[in-house]
């Protein structure tokens, strides 16, 4: 595919921005073109965050999604707000703990555990990014493991190299078994 | 060819200014600035620089302007309601010639309006929100790359006719990140001021020599004392109440911008030579355009770009000899018509002009401009 339109949605503080950072960040390490970008709202957490990431073989005109390829939801808001706004085409990728809404379209929808798998088995709930994007990488293959693992190092604090790897693997695992285990 | 590195604008306003010397920046945060300020605070005392983060806009302004005045580049950044604050202190460092970077990341207004959300609203307060007649050079860079080109240019221009040059950024550009070429270490041209120290002497700082384009600027705190002042003022410093000395005043600050307008002007044309409709823009809603464009053209429709980057001076030679060319020209920006008005002014004789703008704080896209291609 020569140009992925993706947009993570969710609240405030989850770090659904840094996200996209990263995933951009990974693009441009491949050698592709890349746009990132985010609307919020003036507060710094609990509002609703929407940050998005192109990714293209090609230079970048307009800079802002117009039909997202993917879409990831880490909270019901969000995913009520953009899941109707989605074609049958985009791959919607939301936690396990939401419910999708009856007016969105017949799109392909992956309910994984991110929130869970941060909090229990990284044992940090702020690191559902992290997981998030491992997950992503494992769907859309936008780079190779060790540039994505890289991608990651360049915009975490340090002294949290290992949780966010662990986070990192762990997302990575939870698309690798959906794959499996849905035949792909 | 440079590494090429994700960047946000913000971010290549910052490494762009480091790299055309500036040494001090003084600022308060405000969206969606503010990674402007974060980003000197880190980066400045690496260089020997310094970071003020002051109490207010309109400090921050006047630090930027001492020091500037004290011999060392200086920038501040701020959104619509501190550039407001600003547009006193802006008319001091114009009229005393006073070098300096004022970077402007536009918000929707007025007032506090909506923070996080783009707009260019304040393109005609660029140009006229100090008052009194003054030269303003306005530049509006349209990605991550121009940002940083676009920002040493405007030091440039800034020490190189002795005046503030405003960076006319928006939120679309200033918090997009993309890849971005770092240029070669040495590949950029630098301009310093002229300088000149007599500590003892009597000469008038505001003399000028034959064949220099500004008075050469002493340093202040190196020794030699003279008089600066937002009064109108004769070459000594000192005000005057004489016509004759304000109207040579007047007409050198006028004619210092208006005679190098070759020098200071900066517009990118795309597919102007069989167009018969084309697209005036300017920073963030240019990448908009750019799509529109493209998709017009795949339909048939024969659509170019006009693109100022520097917008004030207004490019008139330029346009003009484009309308003569055009059928229309669609002007797309973000706000409720403000270079509208200058296009309309400049080639409404010659082609029709139509409008795409955009006022609720969301973003102009390339839908909107290509059904205005459309409509015919």
């Amino acid at each position: 595919m020569s140009r992925q339109e993706l947009r993570l949605a969710g609240s405030g503080g989850q770090g659904v921005i840094l996200a996209t950072v990263i995933l951009a960040e990974a693009a441009i390490i491949s050698g592709k073109h890349t746009a990132q970008s985010q609307s919020y709202g003036p507060e710094a957490r609990g509002g609703s965050c929407k940050a998005e990431t192109l990714i293209s073989d090609e230079p970048i005109g307009f800079t802002k999604v117009q039909n997202p390829t993917f879409l990831m939801a880490l909270t019901q808001k969000s995913l009520d707000d953009y899941g109707p706004k989605v074609d049958e085409n985009c791959l919607v990728l939301i936690d396990s703990a939401l419910e999708v809404p009856e007016d969105m379209p017949a799109a392909k929808v992956i309910k994984l555990p991110i929130l869970e798998t941060a909090r229990t088995e990284v044992g940090r709930l702020q690191t559902a990014n992290i997981v998030a994007v491992g997950c992503i990488n494992g769907f859309l293959n936008i780079t190779d493991a060790a540039s994505m693992e890289k991608a990651v190092m360049m915009h975490i604090p340090k002294g949290t190299e290992k949780l966010n790897m662990k986070a990192l693997e762990l997302g990575k695992g939870l698309a690798e078994k959906w794959l499996e285990e849905n035949g792909k | 060819m440079g590494k090429v590195v994700l960047m946000q604008g913000n971010e290549a306003c910052v490494e762009g200014a480091l790299a055309a010397g500036m040494r001090l920046y003084a600022g308060y945060p405000i969206t969606p600035s503010t990674e402007i300020a974060e980003l000197s605070a880190l980066r400045l005392p690496q260089v020997g620089g310094k970071f003020i983060q002051m109490e207010d806009e309109i400090a921050s302004i006047a630090c930027a302007i001492g020091a500037s005045v004290a011999g060392v580049k200086s920038m501040t950044a701020t959104s619509g309601p501190g550039f407001s604050l600003k547009q006193e202190n802006l008319g001091y460092a114009v009229l005393a010639e006073i070098p300096l970077v004022v970077v402007d990341v536009q918000r929707m207004g007025p007032s506090t309006g909506m923070p996080t959300s783009p707009s260019q609203g304040d393109m005609m307060m660029a140009r006229w929100g100090t008052h009194g007649d003054h030269p303003v050079i306005a530049i509006c860079p349209s990605s991550v790359k121009e940002v940083y080109d676009l920002t040493v240019r405007a030091f440039n221009l800034s020490e190189k006719y002795r005046t503030p040059v405003l960076l006319m950024m928006d939120e679309i550009i200033g918090h997009l990140r993309e890849g971005m070429e770092l240029p070669e270490p040495g590949s950029l041209k630098i301009v310093d001021r002229p300088t000149v120290n007599h500590p003892d002497s009597k000469r008038l700082p505001y003399r000028m020599k034959p064949g220099q384009l500004v008075p050469a600027m002493a340093p202040f705190g190196k020794g030699q004392r003279y008089n600066i002042t937002g009064l109108i003022h004769d070459e000594s410093g000192f005000p005057t109440n004489s016509t004759d000395e304000a109207e040579a005043m007047m007409s050198r600050l006028m004619h210092k911008i208006s005679d190098n307008y070759d020098d200071i002007k900066d517009v990118v044309t795309e597919n102007l030579e069989d167009a018969d409709i084309a697209i005036f823009c300017y920073g963030g809603t240019y990448r908009a355009a750019k799509t529109a464009m493209e998709v017009a053209r795949e339909k048939g429709y024969k659509v170019g770009i006009f693109r100022p980057r520097t917008v004030w001076p207004f490019p008139e030679e330029e346009l003009r000899e484009a309308s003569k060319k055009l059928k229309r020209i669609i002007v797309a920006e973000h706000n409720y018509g403000q270079m509208l008005l200058e296009v309309q002014r400049v080639a409404g004789r010659d082609c029709e002009i139509g409008f795409v703008g955009k006022w609720n704080g969301g973003v102009n896209k390339p839908i909107r401009i290509l059904e205005r291609i459309e409509e015919g």
